[in-house]
């Protein structure tokens, strides 16, 4: 193998350079025998380039593999494949005055709720949702006083892109917070009383539905289901919230339809409008209440850290006795402001008219307080509330509640 | 049992179609390149580029490594981040340090689909990142859809972060 002089001449220069002067004494190579030494020095280079080269291929085998993994496990929150988990809970501080003198001081694990979620395949679901209340129960109701209640139980179908039906227990689409109410996306510790008194929130019923989304920001949903039973005697007659069957041996003599349209073609607005009706809101005929339609309207408009909300809910209940006990009419609204001073900081105030049938459920109120967003999941909550009775100011309330509340 | 019989009729599947699938993601990176696009380049997500990724999202990025196209001053990304139980799967382009285009490509959520059409990503168009790596300017939200609309304002500002440790970074003129 010949090789150009002036290299030769070069390596060996290097070659003397790099040995210094304490191996000055040794005995000097020859020529031959560095020429050697680089030759393996360069089959050495030559080696680990490949190997570089197979450690590259091994890591981006190792990255394809875990990508896969990664992408073969995606799931919802808690969850792994095809079944998810998910939950929200909130524990409430109450400190309230009653306009007779008396206070109410409690605390309260209001709310524990786990959801399952199971995909059976890419166009069939089944969503599952446990809630245990204000601490669980106990036989005799004490201590533990609270419920256990399944408020979701059904399979969804796609039916094609746009349209979708389910079948089961599910949440009615009414309101704003009945299908939407974990406690990091409503302002105030409580619900606000419109969304309890008049619309019997959380409200849930067995049936079937259909539901279409469109493109330009419309949709629409329509439900066949089990109606309310409301109780005709008692202190909560005709009372609207104790008509819920909770699908437990529900009597289904005369069914309800829930329909809703709802636009949110423009970002940060919703508009949204319901109907409810029932031809026994009884179930029974001949006790003086008969038909009912509920009809309920909201506005959201939410524009950079600024959002309004308006309510209305309305219930007409036909029948004579029902008309005597001036729950004929039972409606409510209520209107919320709120601020985003920082990320994780906004400020509300809210205003409701309440108008029920019990002398408890016809008042004014004002709430006014803050959520803190410590993380965009978990929210610290507290709130003033000052309520006047329309009718019995032994009734009016006013203090604080404080609330920690997540979701996940 | 007139309306049971209604709805029942009205619950037959109509047609066997693929719901969520909106764009595959090599028709929009096609799409974005006019049918003639660059080799895909990686990002390894480690060290602080990690650290900035978790931040953002707010838990550990799912991912080692990202996909990317890249030319001149433009690069595409396809990714994905879970709003309530399913992935959402968004194609997002910056160019000159800025959001050229949201799209979303895959929705499986049962909830919040309104965040899949042009009136809601529009947005984000012409949208960059501040030094605290929050978006400059602010999104309006549809009320339940916020998970949705969480998860795509992180992704844009999981691409911006991105884009800015490419070679595609430069503000080209």
């Amino acid at each position: 193998m010949k090789y150009p002089n002036l290299l030769k001449k070069s390596v060996l220069l290097t070659a003397l350079t790099a040995t210094g002067l304490a191996q000055a004494a040794a005995p000097t190579p020859t020529l031959e025998e560095l020429w050697s030494v680089i030759q393996a020095q360069q089959k050495q280079i030559e080696q680990l380039k490949k190997k570089a080269v197979r450690t590259d291929e091994k890591v981006e085998a190792t990255g394809e593999m875990l990508e896969q993994q990664v992408a073969n496990n995606q799931s919802g929150h808690g969850g792994k494949g095809k079944t998810s988990i998910g939950g929200y809970g909130e524990l409430h501080y109450n400190n309230l005055e009653n306009g007779d003198g008396s206070k109410d001081k409690e605390i309260d694990l209001h709310r524990f709720v786990l959801f399952f979620g199971h995909e059976f395949n890419e166009r069939t679901r089944f969503v599952g949702e446990l809630e245990v209340e204000h601490g669980g129960v106990e036989a005799d109701g004490s201590p533990l006083g609270g419920e256990v209640e399944v408020e979701q139980a059904y399979v969804e179908f796609d039916i094609n892109d746009e349209f979708s039906a389910k079948g089961g227990v599910f949440l009615l689409p009414v309101g704003i917070i009945n299908e939407t109410h974990e406690p990091p996306t409503f302002y105030g510790v409580e619900r606000n009383p419109v969304e309890n008194v008049i619309i019997p929130a959380t409200w849930w019923a067995g049936g079937a539905s259909v539901s279409g989304n469109f493109a330009n920001g419309i949709s629409a949903d329509f439900a066949v289901h089990s109606g309310l039973k409301v109780p005709t005697t008692g202190s909560s007659a005709f009372r609207i919230r104790s008509g819920r069957q909770k699908i437990s041996n529900a009597d289904a003599n005369d069914l309800a339809m829930t329909g809703r349209v709802k636009y949110t073609g423009v970002p940060g607005l919703e508009l949204s409008a319901s109907l409810n009706y029932q031809s026994d809101i009884t179930q029974a005929s001949g006790d003086g209440a008969d038909d009912a339609t509920l009809l309920q309207a909201h506005a959201i408009w939410n524009r950079g850290p600024f959002t309004a909300k308006a309510l209305y809910a309305s219930w007409n209940i036909d029948g004579d006795a029902v008309k005597a006990a001036d729950g004929d009419k039972q409606d409510g609204y209520y209107v919320e402001g709120s601020y985003k001073l920082t990320k994780d900081f906004g400020i509300f105030a809210r205003y409701n008219d309440v108008d029920g049938i019990r002398v408890q459920d016809e008042f004014e109120q004002i709430d006014v307080g803050f959520n803190w967003w410590p993380h965009e999941d978990v929210v610290v909550k507290v709130d003033y509330v000052d309520r006047e009775n329309n009718n019995d100011g032994d009734r009016d309330l006013d203090g604080f509640n404080v609330g920690i509340g997540y979701q996940f | 049992m007139r309306l049971f019989t209604l709805l029942l009729i009205c619950l037959l599947p109509i047609e066997a179609l693929s719901r969520g699938v909106y764009q595959q993601p090599t028709d929009f990176i096609n799409d974005v390149f006019q049918n003639n696009p660059p080799a895909a380049k990686r990002l390894w997500i480690t060290g602080e580029r990690k650290k900035i990724s978790n931040d953002i999202l707010g838990h550990p990025p799912r991912s080692l490594r990202v996909r990317y196209w890249g030319q001149d001053s433009r690069t595409a990304w396809i990714l994905e981040e879970i709003g309530k139980e399913k992935p959402i799967t968004v194609g997002i382009v910056i160019n000159k340090n800025r959001v050229e285009r949201v799209k979303v490509l895959i929705f499986l959520e049962s909830r919040g689909w309104e965040v899949r059409h042009d009136f809601f990503t529009e947005q984000f168009k012409n949208i960059g990142l501040q030094s605290n790596k929050e978006l400059d300017k602010s999104i309006d939200g549809i009320s339940g859809a916020t998970l949705s609309v969480r998860a795509l304002k992180k992704l844009s500002r999981l691409a911006l972060y991105l884009h800015s440790q490419t070679d595609f970074a430069h503000d080209a003129s």
